[in-house]
């Protein structure tokens, strides 16, 4: 387990770090929190011959107010976000998806922009981005930009961030009141998600005035189950309703089939779980 | 020097049945302990393996001249180079006479048969330029079709080794018609078949990795007159005695240390390539080799566990009556036959029967060699496979004849009063009770409630169904009588050693053959030895696990350490107080005949006259006034070979919740009442149990060891390769009953095992009945929540796990090429270049 020998610098600012990617290009890699990374390059699945550790801009942490939406810093480690008080009440299927991300060492270690940026479709953070209309932050050579949650996630551990870009931010707009349930589904605790459900619902008077939902694992990135979404808009709160409902959970979803299940298996417990999370996040379950 | 200080033996708090915290744990938890990787020697050299990424392949050339250019590389061995000097990885049990044993090179010259086998070696002033260099060695391989799933290995469809033209290893029966202890089975099932009831089922005991938490590592240094092999290994005297035999080094001229090792669960119960090399390259450069394997490397090649087929016929009257028991075993080896190898299943061969009275019984294992991984003792080696599958046919039975699963055990089982017992497979259980053991264990559970409960769940179709799993397991252990082995055709003994030694200043020494892995042995064997001086538990040292220290012993494994081990070390310090007691007589100017032992003090009966054992020692050493012709000596050996195998026993106890929608399982609650005789410290028995029961759970729930159709182990890390963590636990209620063994002098049985041995079948017998009123009566291990969901809803037991490894680490990009000899799981990640912001 010792990786290849590769350089190794540590910028305090993102304009040094957007530098030195500028300088060494491909042959460059980006250490955030390192909880993937680090076992690519110990297993020699990856040779980079720099790393750029972005662990000392000290600009790139913690969770600020921004009006109408909340800002978490790329390089804020999950435990810090997932304890914020502006995340409990402006974004709180955030803070029930990190709850029960991996192990509590990589939730001290790992952070919320290096999880998302590495796109594992199986990640916890993609599905509660998505649910919430999460706008990611881009920094590049030529300026900043926001790229919308639903354009962020391209592909298997591919994103919109460009080869010379940095994503710095990901602003989460509020929503307030709003119920929120991540229901998961492992074999051990520590293991990624086999499917999860990130369910956000706006209850008013005993009806779901408007549900947003991300799936986890369930294709080549996070998806919206949008039919879902749809069908259960001005749906009242109740078993039935949202049984009915869920049972869409599945469609247009491409699944991979791996030693922790085979694709309809795993349409099956996105429709079951899609029904738990939506109760859940109504106060119903 | 008479007797001053007064002790009188009642205030002597007995250490045995003491909650010791263990002494061991000091240095092995705060990290000042040395593992064999943190070991530095001057001018220590450092080894990395190329390894085979393929399953089965002829070796056509091997160029390392790259490699030896590398920095700070001294040199790149093959096989051919190192040749006889490599020596060979020995099988110590052939089964049969005819047993086909592959020979097995620890570095083949010409071809590899497993994904993971050693081709080269390099040499290099640090491990990261030999783990760089080891990128360069090219590898021109011819791949070779592989015989990779055990039931067409067995019918030689590929062969594994062509050379040997047959994959089928051994064939070992057991048949109690024919050894004169029962019955001919046949006729049991013919009968039963007409007028009775027959269960004929087949189970698969899945592949399973040992997973210790430290991985292997060895160190070789010759430079001093001794060579000496420092090795995380659980048996350096077997492994200093392999040496000696098969790389031409004279014994005497072999230090074999066993450092502290963490973990080993068997896995470390082996003779293995690694070491091999690295002693044959040692001994060629003269210089201090160190090899420590990364965890890829360990799961890829070191040697697993279980891997059977399991063909079962039970017969019975209608009754439910026990008449016989058929078992038909094909057993995976995997490439090559490991040092106890074949002999695995073969330790299970007589406990089939379990606690129960057949009359008839029939054993046969199939031993085949495939493709894979080698295959060895995993705790309970052979004795996990038995009772699973006893004890799943009992539950079979109990449905069949339509009573509860304990109500069938409780009509077949041995009664206590008809101990001891000697049962169809041959063996003599000293002493049991299996009725205390299981009302004690019903009674924790609360059994009647939850059946109730169980009732109203099934009523009401309630999607969350309740199921109760039994296992009323017995095994044998305590490895082993020396005369059984040599009957079973293993290459050794199964004595134990051990020594005492009184020091000048009324401390004790104790040398042990049992070379403890994490078992405690110091903190137990402290407690056993202070009783029986009379000397304070933390007076007593415990050396082991060097060869020079403790020159003779048979290591720890097969739940031995105690009741061998711990039987020799009661006789070595009995000898060293009869030895005492003349010495303390003429000093005292009495006669030994008036002298009593009591509490660590020879007293002269009837008088206040005595003196301690500390007081006679020193008085040894100084030797000023023995008695003629006395040694001045207290130091005490004794060599224990058992008469008979250990058989503790329980009754396990499981309720598991089944969410019906989607298969996931709950553990709603775990109790076990095990008889393991007298108890010596009951905190480390609590671990041993604990432990055994989390690893024989994880056998029904979660490992698994999976090879892709190319020969690949897909769960080539612990991403795949589930172990549970206490997350994915619950606590568990442990209680004893005491039947104290009548064949050692403590009463002890073994409880290293137990646990994983118990706790298998208890658990997926819960599942199977939470779930079975839908028509399930198997489902395939790990009970995964897909072949839960699946079995629920009509598709049978579930088949082979398929599919790759979960992509997690998708950036795999051309660094080490398969040449290279990375080709330790993982590599096959597919995955793309990820544009990656701030990477993760």
């Amino acid at each position: 387990m010792i990786p290849v020998a590769f350089d190794y610098v540590a910028p305090t600012s993102v304009e040094d770090a957007l530098a030195a990617l500028a300088q060494h290009g491909d042959d460059a890699k980006i250490i955030a929190g390192g909880q993937s990374l680090l076992p690519v390059l110990r297993m020699r699945l990856n040779a980079p011959e720099m790393i750029i550790d972005l662990g000392k801009i000290e600009s790139l942490r913690g969770v600020r107010d921004d009006g109408d939406a909340i800002v978490v810093g790329a390089m804020t480690p999950h435990s810090v976000v997932g304890s914020d008080p502006l995340v409990a009440e402006h974004a709180a299927l955030v803070a029930k998806a990190i709850e029960h991300l991996a192990d509590a060492q990589v939730r001290h270690r790992g952070t919320f922009g290096g999880a998302l940026a590495h796109a594992d479709p199986a990640g916890d953070l993609g599905a509660p981005a998505l649910a919430l209309g999460a706008e990611f932050v881009i920094q590049g050579a030529g300026g900043t930009r926001t790229v919308a949650a639903d354009d962020f996630f391209v592909d298997l551990f591919e994103t919109a961030i460009g080869e010379d870009e940095i994503l710095t931010a990901v602003r989460i707009p509020k929503r307030t009141g709003w119920g929120a349930h991540y229901e998961k589904f492992v074999r051990v605790a520590h293991q990624w998600p086999i499917v999860a459900v990130a369910a956000t619902v706006r209850v008013d008077g005993g009806s779901i005035a408007e549900a947003r939902i991300g799936l986890t694992n369930m294709g080549s990135t996070p998806v919206r189950a949008r039919a879902v979404e749809d069908a259960l808009a001005g749906q009242p709160a109740t078993e039935d309703a949202v049984r009915a409902a869920a049972q869409q959970a599945a469609a247009g979803t491409d699944p991979p089939s791996d030693l922790n299940g085979a694709a309809d298996y795993r349409r099956h417990l996105a429709r079951v779980l899609t029904r738990r999370a939506v109760l859940a996040a109504a106060g119903a379950a | 020097m008479t007797a001053t200080q007064e002790r009188p033996s009642e205030e002597v708090e007995r250490e045995i049945g003491r909650d010791r915290r263990r002494k061991e744990d000091q240095r092995l938890i705060t990290g000042r302990t040395r593992w064999t990787d943190n070991l530095t020697l001057p001018g220590m050299l450092h080894l990395a393996m190329v390894r085979s990424p393929f399953a089965h392949a002829k070796i056509v050339s091997i160029d390392t001249s790259a490699a030896k250019a590398a920095t700070n590389v001294v040199d790149v061995f093959t096989g051919p180079e190192l040749g006889e000097t490599l020596g060979v990885n020995i099988n110590a049990w052939p089964i049969t006479p005819e047993q086909v044993t592959p020979t097995h090179s620890p570095m083949p010259a010409d071809r590899v048969a497993f994904a993971g086998e050693i081709v080269a070696v390099v040499v290099a002033r640090t491990a990261a330029e030999a783990r760089d260099a080891a990128e360069l060695v090219d590898v021109e391989y011819d791949e070779l079709p592989a015989a990779l799933d055990l039931k067409s290995a067995a019918a030689d469809e590929v062969l594994a080794h062509p050379d040997l033209g047959t994959n089928k290893s051994a064939l070992w029966v057991f048949d109690s018609g024919e050894a004169g202890t029962g019955a001919p089975v046949e006729d049991a099932i013919s009968k039963a078949r007409a007028d009775g009831i027959v269960i004929e089922r087949e189970y698969r005991q899945q592949r399973l990795i040992p997973a210790f938490m430290e991985p292997r590592s060895v160190v070789v240094d010759p430079t001093g007159e001794q060579y000496v092999m420092y090795s995380a290994t659980q048996i350096p005297h077997i492994l200093r005695f392999a040496l000696a035999a098969t790389t031409g080094v004279p014994e005497s001229k072999i230090r074999v240390i066993a450092p502290d090792v963490g973990g080993g669960f068997g896995g470390k119960l082996q003779t293995t390539p690694e070491e091999w090399i690295a002693w044959a390259v040692g001994r060629r450069l003269g210089k201090p080799v160190k090899y420590t394997e990364t965890r890829s490397e360990s799961l890829v090649s070191a040697h697993h566990g279980r891997d059977q087929w399991q063909k079962l016929t039970l017969a019975a009257e209608k009754d439910g009556t026990v008449t016989g028991l058929k078992v038909e075993l094909l057993a995976d080896l995997g490439a090559y036959v490991a040092i106890v190898g074949g002999g695995v299943p073969v330790l299970g061969a007589f406990m089939f029967n379990a606690i129960y009275k057949f009359p008839a019984y029939h054993f046969s294992v199939q031993t085949v060699l495939t493709n894979k991984t080698w295959t060895d003792a995993y705790r309970g080696a052979g004795r996990p496979e038995a009772t699973y599958a006893i004890e799943r046919l009992m539950d079979e039975l109990a449905v069949e004849v339509g009573v509860d699963p304990l109500e069938i055990r409780e009509k077949n089982w041995i009664k206590h009063e008809e101990f001891p017992f000697t049962t169809v497979a041959g063996l003599e259980y000293d002493s049991g009770n299996y009725e205390a053991a299981t009302a004690r264990a019903k009674e924790m559970i609360g059994y009647d409630e939850l059946r109730a409960e169980q009732r109203r769940r099934r009523e009401s179709g309630d999607p969350v169904q309740l199921g109760i799993g039994v296992s009323t397991f017995t095994e044998m252990c305590g490895l082993a009588p020396s005369r059984v082995l040599g009957q079973l055709d293993y290459g050794a003994g199964g004595w134990e050693h051990a020594s005492v030694r009184m020091l000048a200043t009324g401390k004790v020494e104790v040398v042990t053959g049992a070379s403890a892995h994490g078992q405690g042995h110091e903190t137990a064997f402290s407690q056993i030895v202070a009783d029986r001086l009379g000397v304070a538990f933390e007076d007593v040292e415990i050396l082991h696990g060097d060869t020079q220290v403790a020159p003779k012993g048979m290591d720890t494994y097969g739940s031995r350490s105690l009741v061998v081990g711990g039987e020799a070390l009661v006789r070595a310090a009995d000898k060293v107080i009869e030895k005492a007691k003349p010495i303390a007589a003429h000093l005292l100017e009495a006669s030994a005949d008036d002298l009593e032992f009591t509490g660590g003090r020879f007293s002269v009966r009837g008088t206040d006259q005595g003196m301690a054992i500390g007081e006679v020692a020193l008085a040894t050493f100084a030797a000023h006034n023995l008695p003629d012709g006395v040694e001045p000596s207290l130091d005490s050996d004794a060599t224990y070979d058992p008469v008979a195998f250990n058989f503790p026993h329980g009754t396990h106890l499981c309720a598991m919740e089944v969410d019906t929608e989607t298969g996931e399982l709950r553990m709603r609650k775990y109790v076990c009442c095990d008889d393991i005789g007298n108890i010596i410290n009951p905190l480390i028995v609590s671990g041993q149990v604990h432990g055994g029961l989390v690893q024989g759970i994880a056998q029904a729930l979660w490992e698994e060891a999976v090879y892709d159709e190319s020969g690949t182990l897909v769960s080539g890390s612990f991403v795949d390769y589930l172990l549970p963590t206490a997350a994915d636990t619950i606590s568990f209620d442990i209680d004893h009953t005491t039947s104290p063994s009548l064949t050692n002098t403590l009463g002890t049985k073994g409880v290293g095992e137990a646990g994983t041995i118990a706790s298998t079948p208890a658990v997926v017998n819960a599942v199977v009945d939470a779930v079975r009123h839908f028509g399930v009566n198997d489902i395939q291990m790990p009970c995964t929540p897909e072949r839960v969901w699946r079995a629920i809803n009509g598709a049978g037991a579930g088949g082979s796990t398929e599919g790759a490894a979960m992509p997690h680490f998708g950036e795999a990009e051309a660094s080490g090429t398969s040449e290279g000899g990375g080709a330790m799981g993982n590599q096959e990640q597919p995955g793309t270049s990820s544009t990656e912001g701030a990477g993760a």
